[in-house]
């Protein structure tokens, strides 16, 4: 997959269809050098612990993942079958890099990794349905000090 | 969501899948991938090129030349991508196609998943995981649930979530075990090829197929809307004119 003009036409056709929003303003946050950033990620994968709710059509709430978390606790339940779930079978850091993010941390190419991460599912809303969410995500990861926010789709 | 969470005051910078939707949205700060969807860090157990991928996504944080930033990583992932790759993996050979009755076809299921238990079971102990379990059900309970669908009602066994929601974690838990399965031998190379099998070459796939026509039309809801839009993927809808 390439570009929408590389893709089965009704696939196209359904990306093509969703609601693209226009805002008037273009906020911009500038920051510190990454070896200062704090960095946590919110994926739309509908990802969770297993002993979490699953997620739901049109759910627009949460889930909270900590960063100490073992990854194979995770499962998905995102409400989509229209694509790959193979790569997540096989390594779930092809969703969601929580290892990669703990590398570089240990590297020192960021300075740190946020204390909880966030998964969405990304199906089923339109795009201001999500705006409450992301006002609660905002606040709480200021609290844990976040400010670098890596958004993953799937 | 960048848009919400940068306006917040917290620096985002996002993947992008579907460059044209990106250009449209103009977020702060966008990777555009050429990946599949479901892989936006390009291919599992290569770590490398992850992490290459994810230090592009970040080195967009100390760029200054926002405030709408759309940057293209070009590379493929190892090996091509995933749709393109020939292959075909799946471990064990298959009885018969199904028979015609329901008993007979949850028959040949059972038969299917007894030879293939081995092969979850050793997926499980080489990858320390599986996403198998959202319905809470075992594997011939979720089988025999799901084919209750063809000539009944089946009821609701839960009572946290409604019948659609529960048909729906139990179709993925059935497609789940079966991919696990027939990659506990070698990765999945082509992710295109893997559902091909399922759906075209196994007993239960087949068995979801023919639950289309019942959901489309069934008498709650949930069941109606998730058979609609959520049981058979598009790539594979073809095989409802079969």
């Amino acid at each position: 997959m390439v570009r929408l003009k590389d893709i089965p036409v009704l696939d196209a056709q359904h990306l093509r269809e969703k609601e693209c929003p226009i805002f008037d303003n273009e906020p911009f946050i500038s920051g510190p050098a990454l070896e200062d950033r704090r960095v946590a990620i919110i994926t739309t994968a509908g990802l969770h612990r297993r002993e979490d709710k699953n997620f739901f059509l049109k759910d627009t709430g949460y889930r909270v993942i900590p960063k100490d978390i073992d990854l194979n606790d995770i499962v998905m339940t995102h409400t989509s079958v229209n694509y790959d779930r193979t790569g997540f079978q096989q390594d779930i850091n092809v969703v969601f890099p929580l290892d990669r993010l703990r590398e570089l941390e240990n590297r020192g190419k960021i300075g740190s990794i946020g204390k909880f991460h966030y998964s969405l599912m990304g199906a089923g809303w339109l795009p201001h349905e999500i705006e409450p969410t992301c006002d609660e995500l905002a606040g709480l990861l200021r609290e844990d000090n976040v400010n670098a926010v890596l958004l993953v789709p799937v | 969501m960048g848009h919400y969470i940068e306006e917040k005051g917290l620096a985002t910078a996002g993947i992008s899948l579907v460059r044209e939707n990106t250009e449209r949205i103009r977020p702060p700060r966008a990777l555009w991938v050429p990946f599949e969807l479901g892989r936006p860090f390009g291919a599992p157990n290569e770590p490398e090129f992850q992490t290459k991928v994810l230090l592009s996504l970040i080195s967009l944080l100390e760029r200054t030349d926002g405030p709408v930033i759309l940057e293209d990583f070009d590379e493929d992932p190892p090996g091509g991508h995933s749709f393109e790759q020939a292959g075909v993996f799946c471990p064990v050979g298959f009885p018969k196609p199904p028979v015609e009755s329901n008993t007979g076809a949850l028959r040949e299921i059972f038969a299917e998943i007894d030879l293939m238990q081995p092969w979850y079971n050793l997926s499980f102990d080489k990858r320390g995981r599986t996403t198998f379990g959202l319905s809470g059900l075992d594997i011939k309970e979720a089988v025999e649930f799901l084919s209750g669908f063809i000539e009944g009602n089946p009821k609701n066994p839960r009572e946290d979530m409604t019948l659609g929601e529960f048909f729906r974690f139990t179709c993925e838990d059935v497609k789940m075990w079966y991919l696990e399965a027939a990659t506990a031998k070698s990765d999945i190379q082509n992710s295109r090829s893997a559902a091909d099998w399922f759906w075209g070459e196994t007993n239960a796939g087949k068995l979801l197929l023919a639950l289309h026509p019942k959901c489309v039309k069934h008498a709650d809801e949930g069941v109606m809307h998730v058979g609609k839009t959520q049981l058979i993927p598009r790539s594979q809808e073809h095989l409802l004119n079969d």
